[in-house]
């Protein structure tokens, strides 16, 4: 069996706000992260996916080092990379890259198409064969630019395009692992399928694993092998895509599942609607016990008093819940 | 909201010790010695020792600042005996070179900075924010040109410029003021219209400075506002074009500019040494310009330095206040 | 007596003058909804959904943009153009007539008013009475819409609500002097999706409460499907299809819809199929080609004789019975290649 080329363990990410001026002493936690657990293939998909203050961006984040994790293990092709600092994790940058979610802020306005894409050369010192340039226009190529916009501007091109030099940009030096948040989220409809498609493509050519961070549960769904569900920095559902998607266990994913508006005016309209009541509640202040009860239909007791583990359900060892009172 | 009234109030005060302790110190390690400094040339050593007890100079710096302290709150009594004399609270020093307690002195100069602080304020106040809404509704015409050509020329003229311009081709030219008489100190409650024709060209001088910055500063936030969001919102409601601009632009718009205005406003009360000095006004500025370059008045120089700092730090409390008044979501802060 | 429809949208046309030239962002736009009637406009940027929607609100600067056409209200005093009314007359059914929700709740309320301040104010503008009654009015919208704890929370500012929340108090305000209109510009694009169900049901609630007439603007298939009665699904400016939400649904007339109901991922289809995007982009608004504005991404081009595509810009035609294509291919071969870019 071949090794995964990441693997984490009990991964958290705490920030801590002071809150006042000099007098004050208030501290607050966000557990943005409070504990997540993965193993990545070449080639494979996860789908990381939630809603507003879940963690998944964080997530995402921690993942690479570009944040310091608070807690847990993070084992990239063998080696754990967890207490690296930013110096020794330098030469493995090249190996572990992120597309961002916006095309509009993500791209310095002041660098040219060329710069952006080349960056990654320069700050690995490699010189590709042919040279910097030829395999920036190479690569524009790849991703569906046109090359001879090598000294381009980024307010010259279209969202979908800024979005495909980000693509570019993270593919210069063939990581082995893309985390992408939210890549497409902020582009027409049209156009993100075109990016999705980009994605797949790039990923059978160079069998890259992906982490896709999103909050669309259709996106996710086509383009994962595996999707874990966060709520508040907790994760409560985690399963190959088949099982989650046909067979949700968790409350939350089935609210989830049946919230997602369907493209079909009359399944659509039919199906059976589970609406949440309340909102979300802040990540400062997370609920006690399982931090889904203050919205679950289901709520006991001991789901406001213990919190739940993330154990396995079913006869495959892979899908897991936290969940007290799991669904059928 | 009380508990960041609180929080701000101890920090300022916190502050305000923190100023007067730095200004102290530094004063207390200059190489000069004011108690050489008392008399003129005819200094014997005997004189110079016994002014430097009477001014409490023997003492180490920390008791110095103590006594300082207690002069603010009860008075000081300078030496002992039949040569004492007390300046009565709040006592910031005594000035050997004008044979007066410092406060005193500043009592006298700060009604004259006070009055050319307020005035100017009204006065650039009124014109520049109101231009500057001006600029912003009729933004890309004649009248918007006109308010930046304003604005260029009143930021790129000193005071030091623009008052001697003015004093020399209005003010004397046409006989407005009495060269002789200019900058005396009259009570607006005894002679106002003396009191009005003193100050009337000092407060042109200064406004014209402030007006222009608050013109383009104002222009751009209203111009900036109307893009937000809750304004289409408003408009969509079906409010009147008047009160939007009213009730919902420039309540956002002027609250970053009313802070910024009540910062500049202590400043001056500190004193504009400039203006005050081209038109003759005895105020704070004069003073302490003088107790600097010409006198070496160390105590004087004390108390109007530590009296500038601290209408800076009271203004940024009140300021800060005013904003959270406004503003709730700096409340929660 | 003949009923009309509450809004009549005609030949309404919205342009900038700018710099580079004139963009035209809505052409020829023509469309009736009635009271109890939902209407979806769907398009993506640059498709003019919005502008539409500004020009018939009133809420164009007349100085900066060049409009013409009819959009009417008929009510009950008589109808109304609002495109060559008074820009007074315009203001004062603002609010009153017709009312606006816009896409991102956390920007649309003013920060330094309490919410209670806001929505009392809207009632103010058209309605005789004191404080206290405008207040009183405003605790019972704020209940109809949800907000639990109405008469404590009335008195609170918008950041201390939640973006779902804040919703919820723009539709209040927009609901509180009985519009016969709503128009809802993406209201539900900047919730989470748990968040999204609640509010786009909360909105057909209040349809029905009030019998308006709902002009829901969106980019999302999904939540036109879940919601509208008719759909215009509009690009570069102008409509291109138009008809009930089962003929857009399972009978798309336009290769612009097929395309882009066969881009989308939908949930529940498991098994991976390749996305089939559509190739390239939308085009600029300044001087746009001539022909059909869609001919550089169609599939079908060579289907159509004469190269009509390129020389002559379709007209909005009837393909079947209430259900218009702006396309130059006849039923027959738009039913072929609906099938066709499913299977490729």
């Amino acid at each position: 069996m071949t090794q995964p080329i990441l693997k984490i363990e009990g991964l958290k990410k705490h920030f801590a706000i002071t809150a006042g001026g000099a007098f004050s002493k208030s501290k607050a936690t966000v557990k943005a992260v409070d504990g997540i657990d993965l193993e990545i293939y070449p080639g494979q998909t996860i789908g990381l996916v939630g809603e507003s203050g879940c963690g998944k961006t964080t997530a995402g984040r921690t993942i690479l080092k570009l944040y310091e994790p608070t807690e847990g293990t993070i084992t990239f092709e063998g080696r754990d990379i967890t207490k690296l600092s930013p110096k020794e994790m330098k030469p493995l940058r090249s190996q572990m890259q992120m597309i961002f979610q916006d095309p509009f802020a993500s791209l310095n306005p002041r660098h040219t198409v060329g710069t952006v894409i080349g960056a990654a050369f320069e700050i690995q010192g490699i010189t590709p064969v042919g040279g910097v340039e030829a395999e920036v226009q190479r690569l524009m190529k790849r991703v569906g630019l046109n090359p001879e916009h090598i000294n381009r501007y980024p307010h010259e091109f279209s969202g979908g395009q800024r979005q495909r030099i980000g693509v570019a940009r993270a593919i210069a030096l063939k990581p082995k692992l893309i985390v992408a948040d939210e890549p497409v989220s902020a582009l027409d409809v049209s156009i993100q399928a075109q990016v999705v498609n980009l994605l797949e493509d790039l990923q059978d050519e160079f069998n890259m694993a992906y982490i896709f961070v999103a909050h669309d549960l259709s996106v996710v769904q086509h383009i994962s092998d595996r999707v874990i569900v966060m709520y508040l920095g907790k994760v409560m559902e985690e399963a190959d895509k088949v099982d989650l998607f046909t067979h949700p266990r968790h409350p939350y994913t089935k609210a989830l599942l049946s919230a997602v508006p369907v493209a079909d005016p009359i399944k659509g309209r039919k199906r059976e609607r589970i609406i949440l009541q309340g909102d979300l509640p802040s990540p400062v202040n997370p609920p006690a016990g399982c931090v889904f009860n203050t919205r679950c239909w289901k709520a006991q007791d001991k789901c406001r008093t213990e919190v739940p583990q993330l154990l396995q359900i079913g006869k495959d060892a892979s899908h897991r819940i936290a969940c007290h009172y799991p669904e059928d | 909201m009380l508990k960041y009234l609180v929080r701000r109030i101890s920090a300022t005060l916190l502050v305000l010790t923190l100023v007067s302790m730095s200004v102290f110190v530094i004063f207390a390690v200059l190489p000069m010695d004011p108690a050489a400094l008392t008399c003129g040339k005819a200094c014997s050593p005997v004189v110079i020792e016994g002014n430097r007890h009477r001014l409490g100079l023997d003492v180490p710096v920390q008791v110095q600042y103590g006594r300082f302290v207690e002069g603010l709150f009860v008075g000081r009594q300078y030496g002992d005996g039949a040569a004492a004399f007390t300046c009565p609270a709040p006592a910031f020093g005594y000035s050997f070179n004008r044979h007066e307690c410092v406060t005193q002195l500043v009592g006298e100069a700060f009604p004259v900075t006070l009055s050319l602080a307020i005035g100017s304020f009204i006065l650039w106040m009124s014109f520049g924010v109101g231009l500057g809404i001006l600029a912003a509704r009729k933004r890309n015409h004649w009248q918007d040109r006109l308010a930046t050509a304003f604005v260029l020329i009143g930021t790129s003229l000193p005071t030091f410029i623009s008052g001697i311009l003015i004093l020399i081709f209005v003010a004397l030219k046409f006989g407005l003021v009495n060269p002789i008489e200019m900058g005396r100190w009259v009570s607006p409650y005894e002679d106002p219209v003396g009191w009005f024709k003193t100050f009337i060209f000092p407060w042109i001088t200064l406004a014209l400075l402030y007006a222009a910055t608050y013109t383009r500063f104002t222009r751009s936030n209203v111009i900036e506002t109307s893009s937000e969001d809750y304004i289409r919102t408003a408009r969509a409601k079906g409010l009147s074009e008047r009160d939007i601009l009213r009730k919902h632009t420039l309540r956002a718009a002027l609250a970053p500019i009313i802070t910024l205005a009540g910062l500049d406003f202590a400043g001056l009360l500190g004193g504009a040494i400039i203006t005050e000095g081209i038109f003759n006004l005895p105020g704070l500025g004069r003073l302490s310009i003088r107790a600097v370059l010409r006198d070496y008045d160390l105590p004087t120089i004390l108390a109007t330095t530590i009296l500038a700092a601290s209408f800076v730090v009271i203004a940024n409390l009140l300021v800060d206040i005013a904003y959270a008044y406004l503003d709730p979501r700096v409340r929660v802060a | 007596m003949t009923h009309k429809p509450f809004l009549e949208v005609k030949n309404l046309n919205v342009a900038f003058p700018t710099g580079d030239g004139l963009v035209q962002a809505s052409n020829d736009i023509s469309f009736t909804v009635a009271r109890g009637e939902t209407l979806a406009v769907v398009g993506e940027s640059g498709s003019g959904k919005s502008v539409t929607s500004l020009a018939v609100m009133g809420l164009h600067d007349r100085k900066r943009t060049e409009i013409s056409g009819q959009a009417i209200l008929n009510l009950e005093t008589g109808p109304i153009d609002v495109i060559s009314a008074d820009d007074e007359v315009v203001r004062k059914l603002r609010g009153k007539a017709m009312s606006m929700i816009f896409q991102d709740p956390m920007s649309a309320l003013h920060p330094y008013y309490s919410i209670g301040n806001q929505l009392i104010e809207a009632w103010s503008l058209y309605n005789e009475g004191s404080k206290q009654d405008g207040k009183k009015r405003a605790i019972e919208m704020l209940d109809l819409v949800g907000i639990p704890d109405a008469g404590k929370r009335i008195e609170e500012y918008p950041h201390q609500f939640s973006g779902g929340m804040r919703q919820r108090v723009m539709i209040a305000m927009a609901l509180i002097n009985n519009p016969s209109l709503l128009i809802a510009d993406e209201p539900t694009t900047a919730l989470d999706v748990t968040v999204q169900s609640q509010i786009l049901q909360l909105i057909r609630e209040m349809q029905k409460e009030f019998n308006m007439a709902l002009i829901l603007i969106t980019h999302d298939l999904g939540v036109v499907a879940e919601v509208a009665d008719r759909v215009n699904v509009m690009y570069a400016g102008k409509i291109v299809e138009s008809g009930g939400a089962e003929d857009i649904y399972y009978r798309p007339d336009h290769p612009y819809s097929i395309g882009l109901l066969n881009s989308i991922p939908k949930i529940g289809e498991l098994e991976s199929k390749r996305l089939v995007a559509i190739p390239g982009q939308p085009p600029s608004l300044i001087n746009l080609p001539q022909g059909c504005s869609f001919r550089a991404r169609c599939a079908f081009v060579d289907r159509v004789s004469n190269n009509l595509c390129a020389t002559t810009a379709p007209t909005l035609d009837q393909k079947t019975t209430d259900h218009f294509s702006r396309c130059h291919l006849s039923e027959a071969e738009l039913v072929k290649a609906r099938t066709e870019i499913g299977g490729k």
